[in-house]
């Protein structure tokens, strides 16, 4: 059947050129493709690293990005102890219930709030970054071409601009930025942070950390998924090869008439 | 037709059966008493493999629904909502996102089949157009269930193809304003996409139920085309095509559930986890990939003549692509169904697929990508995709009715049973 042959290579041909395409037209840089914990199949998220990245969110990205869809309970997740959330929650406040006479009130945040965003509302958000809106984060890492790899090399991307290139008003050039022009000044800087137990807080390992934290951030549930993509694998493969099995046995007695 | 009556021996079965003959019915249609074609090969899987994504769009569409709240204030909310806190949500999102691209895989393999083998020929030109139908319905449901998240694309995919409607002549922007239900893309539009997207499916199963009673009436086509002389020619349903269709279905949930566990975003767009923004385009609008061909097709016309606008051009030529499956049965001339037996169909065959295939590419990319640069002009993605485009209508709408009548098809096989071609047979000449 060649013809099945010819078919099946266009349609891969396709869908590389397809994707390839879309890539190419949209980055055209190349990203600095960093060697993920939670890749592959069996991939799992680094509890140490995504906490050292919550601390560079908490204290670099936090001043201007929101994190909406993480409640702080979702921080025992990434290996806070109850303990522990209660305490970074406690340490932010949000609108509470009307008190006796009506009027509002403040509360510091519980496990079950949400991330506060820095901004009141998108018109505050552009008034303190020169007209650009600082996007939420919460998806960010699935939000990107590229995801977490695209996040570590925007964060590491920063650089002098070419002689010739022109930058805007207020702009930042970045490497890996669609266009160069950036309104994020370049956000982190050597021991920037200081990490209580673990690697030097360089850019590349802060740049590498919050990504990694905000890949958990956009898509929680990837452990889940991979241990149960796996025993779903390994119960249909077996399936599969009995249900083979079965088939050839039914046609056994057609097939030998020929 | 049957090659077994059915008789029951439960005593409870047969008093259902004798007021409710539903268990004959399944007896008759997937059960020892529907007689098939012995020598069906794998592309006649994907019939029932169609019928499996239905299934699991129905189930994993009506757990969601439980969830979603169709307003633009809160459907990407929701979605996110289901992603994070729903028991195993993330699981009937990603299935049924996934699944229907896995739906339009299965379904255009399907099609494709129909092309190959002449499934479209007389006696089956009913089952063909309802399979046409169905089609039309999928795309409708699809693009309805992509605006669901509210996500950019979904919102500017939205925007573009409601807006395409604006360019039929007169009636176009009332058309429009109630397809929105007001003057933009706003929280009616989302309200009615999202209870259509809910009704449709069901529509699909009524036409499904329906493609299948047509396809009983004369019965599976198979590889040689040729109709089914005598039973030696067939093996009864159950067990022989149960047993397979299982079996194919088995490879099939591999392939689903790599995606699934996987690569869950692999076919979506990045930009759809971006909550829709009114005053902020992307920088690319690409519907999902199982439309990109007709996207390209849309988008191949460039020029006004006279009153009519190449916007409504493309939209025209965009629902022709598909419409002109539903004559196909009488463009196609030729008595010899199998293109195994067609030299020239079979070769004008391939070059559709790879046209099908270059559409696709073309609708991936802008318009004025280019390709090759001659210097003072260049060959872009917009030319290469009006060659595809006209590719596509010349096939259809030329070659095949040409083709067909003149072509000189090779000797057919005597039977099913027996696929040898008699030493004394002719090449049967074009009518």
């Amino acid at each position: 059947m060649k013809i099945i042959k010819a078919i099946k290579t266009a349609f891969a041909a396709t869908i590389l050129l397809g994707t390839g395409s879309v890539l190419a037209a949209e980055g055209e840089v190349e990203l600095k493709h960093q060697d993920w914990s939670f890749n592959g199949a069996f991939g799992t998220y680094d509890r140490a690293a995504m906490q050292r990245g919550f601390q560079v969110y908490k204290e670099v990205c936090a001043a201007c990005h929101g994190l909406k869809y993480i409640a702080f309970r979702n921080l025992m997740e990434i290996g806070f102890s109850e303990a522990e959330a209660k305490a970074i929650a406690a340490e932010y406040t949000v609108p509470g219930a009307p008190d006796e006479f009506g009027d509002p009130t403040e509360r510091a945040a519980g496990l079950s709030d949400y991330m506060p965003s820095p901004f009141a509302n998108e018109q505050a958000a552009k008034a303190s970054n020169n007209g650009a809106i600082p996007p939420d984060l919460s998806l960010v890492a699935k939000a990107r071409e590229g995801g977490p790899d695209y996040l570590y090399s925007l964060l590491t991307g920063y650089e002098d601009p070419p002689e010739d290139f022109e930058l805007g008003d207020g702009l930042n050039y970045n490497a890996v930025f669609p266009g160069h022009q950036i309104a994020m000044p370049q956000p982190l800087f050597d021991d920037f942070v200081t990490y209580a137990n673990g690697p030097e807080a360089s850019v590349d390992q802060m740049a590498k950390d919050v990504s990694h934290f905000l890949m958990w951030a956009a898509e929680p549930k990837l452990e889940a998924r991979h241990q149960m993509g796996f025993k779903v694998m390994a119960f249909m493969l077996v399936l599969t090869i009995l249900l083979y099995l079965i088939n050839r046995k039914v046609w056994a007695n057609v097939k030998k008439k020929h | 037709m049957a090659t077994s009556t059915f008789e029951p021996k439960n005593r409870l079965v047969r008093w259902v059966d004798q007021q409710l003959p539903i268990f004959s019915l399944l007896h008759g249609s997937l059960g020892p008493g529907y007689p098939a074609p012995k020598n069906l090969n794998y592309f006649w899987n994907f019939g029932s493999l169609a019928g499996l994504c239905l299934v699991v769009q129905l189930v994993t569409g009506i757990v969601l629904a439980m969830h979603y709240q169709p307003s633009t204030a809160e459907a990407f909310g929701s979605t996110e909502h289901i992603m994070r806190d729903v028991n195993y949500g993330w699981l009937m999102r990603y299935v049924h996102a996934n699944g229907g691209s896995m739906f339009f895989i299965v379904v255009f393999i399907h099609i494709f089949r129909g092309l190959y083998y002449g499934s479209y020929k007389a006696p089956r030109e009913m089952l063909w157009m309802l399979g046409v139908v169905i089609l039309l319905l999928m795309m409708a449901t699809a693009f309805m269930g992509y605006v669901l998240p509210w996500g950019q694309m979904s919102f500017w995919g939205a925007t573009v193809i409601t807006n395409l409607f604006s360019a039929i002549p007169l009636v176009g922007e009332d058309i429009v304003t109630l397809l929105w239900g007001g003057f933009a893309v706003d929280n009616p539009t989302l309200n009615r996409f999202f209870s259509l997207h809910y009704l449709l499916p069901f529509v699909i199963v009524g036409v499904v139920i329906l493609h299948v009673w047509a396809l009983h009436i004369p019965g599976s086509n198979n590889p040689l085309g040729i109709d089914v002389k005598s039973p030696q020619d067939t093996v009864p349903f159950h067990p022989y095509y149960t047993a397979k269709d299982l079996f194919g279905i088995g490879v099939f949930i591999l392939i689903f559930a790599f995606f699934v566990f996987y690569a869950p975003n692999m076919l979506g767009h990045p930009d759809n986890y971006i909550p829709a923004n009114p005053l902020v385009t992307p920088p690319h609008i690409v519907p999902e990939w199982y439309f990109l061909p007709f996207y390209a097709i849309l988008r191949a016309f460039v020029t006004d003549i006279g009153p009519i606008t190449a916007k409504l051009q493309g939209v025209i030529a965009m629902f022709a692509s598909i419409l002109v499956l539903f004559i196909l049965p009488w463009l196609d001339g030729s008595k010899v169904r199998a293109a195994t037996f067609r030299p020239v169909y079979r070769f004008l065959f391939v070059i559709l697929v790879v046209d099908c295939f270059v559409l696709g590419w073309v609708g991936a990319n802008t318009p004025d990508r280019v390709l090759i640069d001659l210097g003072d002009s260049t060959f872009d993605m917009l030319h290469l995709g009006q060659i595809g485009t006209a590719w596509y209508f010349l096939h259809f709408l030329v070659l095949v009715p040409v083709i067909s009548r003149r072509e000189k098809t090779k000797p057919l096989p005597e039977s099913i049973a027996n696929p040898v071609i008699r030493p004394d047979a002719h090449a049967v000449p074009a009518e």
